[in-house]
C-alpha cells in the first residue's frame, strides 16, 4: 500500500461561492500528479468530506491544459452567504477542508509532492 | 493599403470590492506611463451586497449611494490619468453613479484639474415602479432594496469611443469593465465570441485584485508570497487577439506565477465550459497559462460561445435581523465551559429558531448550522476557546434576546467567561431572476459639471 499524504501536498485550491452552491478548485502542484488526483479525487470522495454539510449534488469538471479539476458543490453554504449563521457565510474556509483529503502517492512519485519550506 | 495592427491595451485592476486597499493605484498608474501606448484603470467595487447597502444609504441621504472610499481611490491618480490619457472606467456608481460622477467632477476642481469628460452608464437599476414589471414577479411579497440587472460591456465601449475620461457604472458583470475598454479599442466585431472570451477572462483575472498576483493565496511553508503587505495590483497586457499577459508594477510585493493565475482563473466558476457573462459564454477548459518571466503569465487558450439571450438581475430584500454574541474561556476545561455556555444559551433562547454555536478555536467555520459537525467533536481539552452563537429571526426584539443573554453570561454562565461582544444587525437577502435582454436597454450620458 501506497503512502497517505494529506491532498495539500498534491495540490492547491481557493473556493468561490455564489447563493448556496460552493466551488473549489484543485490544481496539481505538478502535472506528474495530476492522474492521480483523477483517480483519487473523486467526486464521492468529496462528498464524503463534506458529508456534514449535506450538499445536493457534487460535480466535478476536469480541466486537462491547466492540471486542475474544478468543484462545485451545491446546497453546502446553509443557504448562501446572506442566509447562513456561519462566521464565514461565503464558506472561504472550505478549501482547505478539502485539502486535507487523504490521498495515496506511490513512491515513485513522492518526489513531486511539496514539503514545508525550511527557510 | 491594410492598416496597421492596434497596439496592445493595457488595463490596470487597483480594486477587487469595496473595502480593499486603496492605495493600489498609483504604482499601476506609474506602470502604465513608464509603458505608454493606450491604457486603462479599473475599480471593481461592487460585490453581490454591496449594491444594496449602498441603496439603504441613498435612500438615507440623496447625495450618497456610491462607493464611500471613492474619493480615497481617485485623489492619488486623478491628475497623473487625465495628464497621460489613462482612462479610468468602475462601477463605483453602485446605486448612484449620477453622484458619483458629480463627486468626482468636484474632485477634479479641488485638485485644480481640468474638468474630465465623465460618463455614466445607465440602465442597470430596475427596482423603479416601471421596471418592476420585468422581474416577472420574482419581486413578490418581498420587502425589496435594490434589483439590478448585469450589464455587459457594450455602453462601457459607447463611453469610451465619445471620449469619455472616467466612465461610472452601476452593476455590471465585472469581466465587462475590462471587455468594454478592449471592445472600444480594438473594435471587434459583437459576435466575435472568442476575442470577446479572452478579453472577458482577461478581466476575469483583474476583477478581485490581488486575489490575482498573491493576495488569498499564502500558506507559510508552503505557498509563500513576498511583500504580502506591499503587494502590486495587477495589470493586464491585452493582443488584438485578445489573448492576455497578467503582470504587476515592478518592486511590489507579491507573486504572479501559473499557480496564482490557475486559482484565480477557476475562481468562482461553475462549468469551465460554460462561464456565461452578459457579453459571451466563455469556454475555459482547454485554456492554458505559461509563465513568460519572473511575474509574467500568459494566458491562452480560451475560447468563445454565443451570449445568453437574458441578462441576470439580483434582487436585494430586508429579511429581519441577524444577532451574534460571543465570549472567551481560557485555561483548565475552558471547552467544557464553553460548551456548557452554550447549552444554556439554546435553553434560554428556545422557540426564537435555530441557534448556531461554534467553538472558535475548536470547530467554528468548517461547520454546518444545524451543529453536526460540532457535535460529531468529542470534548477536547482545549485551553483557549472562544464561544460565538448567531440567530436570525424577522422581528428586531426577537433577535435582541440573544444579545441580552450572552451579556447575561457574565453573572449567569460558567465560570471565568469574559471579554462578551455582541453585535445586532438588519440582514439582507438576495434572489436572481433573468430577463431577456432586449428589455433592459444600457445606455451612457456625459454629466455637465453645472459649477463655475
Amino acid at each position: 500500500m501506497n503512502p497517505t499524504v494529506p491532498l495539500y501536498r498534491a495540490a492547491h485550491g481557493r473556493t468561490g461561492d455564489k447563493g448556496d452552491r460552493s466551488n473549489i478548485s484543485v490544481i496539481a502542484w505538478h502535472p506528474l500528479l495530476w492522474p492521480l488526483l483523477v483517480e483519487q479525487v473523486t467526486e464521492a470522495a468529496v462528498a464524503r468530506q463534506f458529508a456534514h454539510r449535506r450538499p445536493t449534488r457534487v460535480m466535478r469538471h476536469l480541466l486537462p491544459t491547466l492540471h486542475a479539476m474544478n468543484f462545485v458543490l451545491d446546497g453546502v453554504l446553509d443557504g448562501g452567504v446572506n442566509d447562513s449563521l456561519n462566521l464565514d457565510s461565503h464558506g472561504k474556509a472550505l478549501s482547505f477542508l478539502l485539502l486535507d483529503l487523504p490521498i495515496q502517492v506511490p513512491a515513485t512519485l513522492a518526489v513531486h509532492l511539496i514539503s514545508p519550506t525550511t527557510t | 493599403m491594410t492598416p496597421p495592427p492596434p497596439s496592445l491595451l493595457r488595463v490596470a485592476c487597483a480594486a477587487g470590492f469595496s473595502g480593499d486597499r486603496t492605495d493600489a493605484a498609483s504604482p499601476l498608474v506609474d506602470t502604465l506611463i513608464a509603458a505608454g501606448g493606450p491604457a486603462v484603470l479599473i475599480f471593481e467595487t461592487l460585490a453581490e451586497r454591496t449594491l444594496a447597502l449602498a441603496q439603504l444609504a441613498r435612500r438615507a441621504d440623496g447625495a450618497t449611494g456610491y462607493e464611500p472610499l471613492l474619493d480615497e481611490l481617485l485623489r492619488p491618480v486623478l491628475a497623473r490619468c487625465l495628464a497621460s490619457g489613462i482612462r479610468i472606467v468602475s462601477n463605483f456608481g453602485a446605486a448612484n453613479p449620477l453622484g458619483a460622477a458629480r463627486r468626482i467632477l468636484a474632485l477634479a476642481r479641488e485638485l485644480g484639474l481640468r474638468p474630465p469628460r465623465v460618463a455614466v452608464v445607465e440602465g442597470d437599476d430596475l427596482s423603479g415602479p416601471d421596471q418592476r414589471a420585468l422581474l416577472g414577479g420574482a419581486d413578490t411579497g418581498l420587502k425589496l432594496v435594490s434589483a439590478n440587472a448585469y450589464l455587459g460591456a457594450e455602453a462601457i465601449a459607447d463611453a469610451l469611443r465619445d471620449a469619455a475620461d472616467i466612465v461610472v457604472c452601476g452593476r455590471v458583470a465585472d469581466p465587462s469593465l475590462t471587455l468594454g475598454p478592449a471592445l472600444a479599442h480594438f473594435g471587434w466585431a459583437r459576435d466575435d465570441w472568442d476575442r470577446l472570451a479572452r478579453a472577458t477572462m482577461a478581466g476575469h483575472l483583474l476583477e478581485c485584485g490581488a486575489q490575482v498576483s498573491g493576495g488569498y493565496y499564502a500558506d507559510p511553508g508552503y505557498k509563500d508570497v513576498p511583500g504580502l503587505a506591499r503587494l502590486g495590483y495587477p495589470l493586464a497586457e491585452i493582443d488584438a487577439d485578445g489573448h492576455c499577459t497578467i503582470t504587476k508594477p515592478a518592486g511590489s510585493g507579491g507573486r504572479i506565477d501559473a499557480h496564482t493565475v490557475k486559482e484565480q482563473l477557476l475562481y468562482e466558476v461553475h462549468d469551465p465550459q460554460a462561464y456565461l457573462t452578459p457579453d459571451v459564454t466563455a469556454d475555459i477548459s482547454t485554456a492554458q497559462v505559461t509563465e513568460l518571466g519572473p511575474d509574467r503569465v500568459r494566458l491562452t487558450g480560451v475560447r468563445g460561445h454565443p451570449r445568453p439571450a437574458t441578462l441576470k438581475v439580483n434582487l436585494c430584500h430586508e429579511t429581519g435581523w441577524l444577532a451574534e454574541g460571543e465570549i472567551s474561556y481560557a485555561g483548565a476545561r475552558a471547552e467544557a465551559r464553553a460548551r456548557l455556555a452554550a447549552d444554556v444559551l439554546r435553553e434560554r433562547l428556545q422557540g426564537l429558531g435555530p441557534l448556531r454555536a461554534d467553538l472558535i478555536g475548536v470547530a467554528s467555520v468548517w461547520g454546518d448550522d444545524a451543529g453536526r459537525w460540532l457535535a460529531a467533536q468529542p470534548l477536547g481539552d482545549a485551553r483557549d476557546v472562544r464561544l460565538r452563537v448567531a440567530l436570525a429571526h424577522p422581528e428586531r426584539a426577537s433577535a435582541q434576546r440573544l444579545v441580552h443573554e450572552v451579556t447575561a453570561l457574565y453573572t449567569c454562565g460558567p465560570a471565568g467567561g469574559g471579554g462578551v461582544r455582541t453585535a445586532l444587525r438588519p440582514r439582507l437577502g438576495t434572489v436572481s431572476c433573468s430577463v431577456p435582454r432586449a428589455q433592459v436597454p444600457a445606455w451612457h450620458h456625459i454629466v455637465e459639471d453645472t459649477q463655475p
